[in-house]
């Protein structure tokens, strides 16, 4: 392998592999054994909100939290400022006709810090099918923005604080109910 | 091309007596001009800009064109067809896109693949990154103007077709992981063949950074464009080689290493200097990277065993949800599944990089030049049918 041969870049650092300067020390975290960090990011978020947050599941490097719609915004800035999840990788809508409500879950990361870097936080909360409506988090996690517009088209899930609860992918003369809603089913299916 | 310029100048003079210099609005200096679908190198992706002159001002991305609704139509079929069709966003890189859904497959329904099925499917994963990336660097090529960096990675990329042919029987789309392993083993004299392809494609990677990267005009049109900071980055939640190229070492090989990927030894390829050169250098250097790691998979594959576990009809689990993720040729490609017990999954989110790169476009397009918008737009290692899904 010639992976440091003498090719031009214009940094010479650039092919290192040092860590990158912040981590799990800021937050007082270590990875030990399995579930030893999840466990303390879960301590954590219960002895911060108590009754306000319900742990849905710890498996290994996966957690899902479930909030209520009014409790969200607090729960993802503490989770951004504390836990340090910087960024969401996705955000998924599932309709679910026969509780009568829409869950929307919000994965979020962290680049910043390597121990957790393996780690993936669900955070979770629900709406009803009439009206459906929840706050943006697109003030604390910039990376949500397209992410939850589509969510808007393609479950009608309004999103309180967006600048663009606008179409995105269907197209522009779309008049149909929202596709990912159960009651839509593709034609001859 | 259309334009944002009114007829209310001519107007308001015809309705005055005297000549009357009426001063233009800002709006009225502004140009929409529209890019793609059918621009050349866009792809299957519009986006507008409005041009201030030479300095684009404002950018609204209008994905959509080729969304086939894939997360829809899986709640259709049981998890084993949906293989097929979910490969169709990026056909060429295929067995990354079902790699992921495979692993989330596997911890719905506990299915344990053999080793040797790990190790293949880490080869064909490999395989597949460099025909991707090889792709997405012929394009950058033509972008700026340089057809030969358009011939030779496409007449390279032939290289590791011809490897996934033998391996899976189909040049672009192979259907070839499926949960629990593969679908069938390497043929006779397939290593010696990939270890023969791989050095000569290394040969080729010195040569195209002599054409390619150290040619003065594509350095003029690439450094210092279009930075994108590290913080600007993280904010963003930008993924694979965008992330990467400015200064933040992130790669699920590395970070979450996921069936054989903790045995290899390979170094994160990242850079600081955050441009589009950074961007463009990055995919150079992880190819090179996916030689050394192809080497030792081959060198390290059991010589003999099952390549994927027994799986029963219309394989189904205990009712849950799984996110699993793999690093692409585009970043992190993740899947949710929701299973309600029964062999059809009960939703499908499919994460993946474009559609989270895209979020970059008009951050770094808002400001810079038009004439640079090429160069920006394709560094985004961005594909318009794998954002629409």
């Amino acid at each position: 392998m010639s992976n440091k041969g003498n090719h031009n870049v214009n940094d010479p650092k650039a092919n290192s592999s040092t860590k990158i300067e912040p981590s799990g020390a800021q937050i007082g975290i270590k990875q030990d054994d399995a579930l030893v960090l999840e466990n303390l990011i879960v301590n954590k978020l219960v002895s911060k909100f108590g009754d306000k947050i319900k742990i849905a599941y710890t498996k290994p490097l996966r957690i899902k939290v479930e909030v209520d719609r009014s409790d969200i915004i607090e729960v993802a800035s503490f989770i951004k400022e504390s836990l340090l999840f910087d960024h969401a990788e996705s955000v998924a809508g599932t309709d679910y006709p026969k509780g009568n409500y829409i869950e929307v879950v919000y994965h979020l990361g962290s680049y910043t810090v390597d121990e957790l870097g393996a780690h993936v936080l669900a955070l979770a909360t629900r709406t009803g099918r009439e009206d459906s409506s929840l706050p943006s988090l697109v003030n604390i996690y910039k990376s949500v923005e397209y992410h939850e517009r589509e969510t808007f088209e393609m479950l009608g899930v309004y999103f309180e604080g967006h600048p663009r609860n606008d179409r995105f992918l269907l197209p522009e003369d779309w008049a149909d109910i929202p596709p990912m809603r159960k009651e839509f089913r593709i034609k001859g299916r | 091309m259309s334009t944002e310029f009114s007829n209310e100048t001519l107007k308001k003079d015809s309705s005055n007596s005297g000549l009357q210099i009426v001063k233009e609005s800002e709006e009225d200096r502004l140009m929409t001009l529209s890019v793609g679908p059918q621009h050349p190198g866009s792809g299957h992706f519009r986006f507008t800009v409005k041009v201030d002159g030479d300095y684009i001002v404002h950018c609204d991305p209008d994905p959509g064109y080729v969304h086939r609704g894939e997360e829809k139509m899986c709640e259709y079929r049981n998890f084993i067809q949906n293989i097929p069709h979910l490969e169709r966003p990026v056909i060429h890189d295929s067995n990354n896109i079902t790699y992921s859904y495979s692993l989330a497959v596997e911890e719905l329904t506990n299915i344990q693949v053999p080793r040797r099925g790990q190790f293949i499917r880490a080869i064909a994963s490999e395989l597949n990154r460099q025909v991707y990336t090889l792709y997405w660097l012929a394009i950058y090529g033509i972008f700026l103007g340089h057809s030969t960096m358009f011939m030779w990675p496409t007449g390279d990329r032939e290289l590791f077709i011809d490897l996934l042919e033998m391996l899976t029987g189909a040049r672009v789309t192979h259907a070839f992981n499926i949960p629990g392993g593969v679908r069938n083993d390497m043929p006779v004299g397939f290593s010696e063949k990939c270890l023969r392809n791989i050095s000569y494609f290394e040969k080729r990677l010195v040569e195209y950074e002599n054409i390619f990267y150290n040619n003065p005009l594509m350095r003029q049109r690439t450094e210092g464009v279009g930075l994108l900071t590290k913080e600007d980055a993280i904010k963003l939640g930008v993924t694979g080689s965008v992330l990467r190229a400015s200064n933040t070492p992130y790669d699920i090989r590395k970070a979450e290493p996921y069936d054989v990927y903790n045995e290899i030894d390979f170094k994160v390829q990242y850079m600081k200097s955050s441009d589009c050169f950074a961007r463009a250098y990055v995919p150079l250097l992880d190819m090179r990277e996916s030689c050394y790691i192809m080497r030792q998979l081959l060198d390290k594959i059991p010589q003999s065993g099952e390549v994927r576990a027994k799986l029963q009809p219309n394989p189904k689990g205990p009712a849950g949800e799984a996110y699993r993720r793999v690093e692409s040729g585009r970043g992190a490609l993740g899947y949710y599944i929701i299973s309600d017990g029964t062999p059809k999954p009960y939703r499908v989110k499919i994460s993946v990089g474009s559609f989270r790169n895209m979020l970059a476009l008009p951050h770094l397009l808002v400001g810079a030049k038009l004439a640079d918008m090429p160069s920006i737009y394709w560094a985004l290692n961005y594909w318009p049918v794998e954002a629409d899904r």
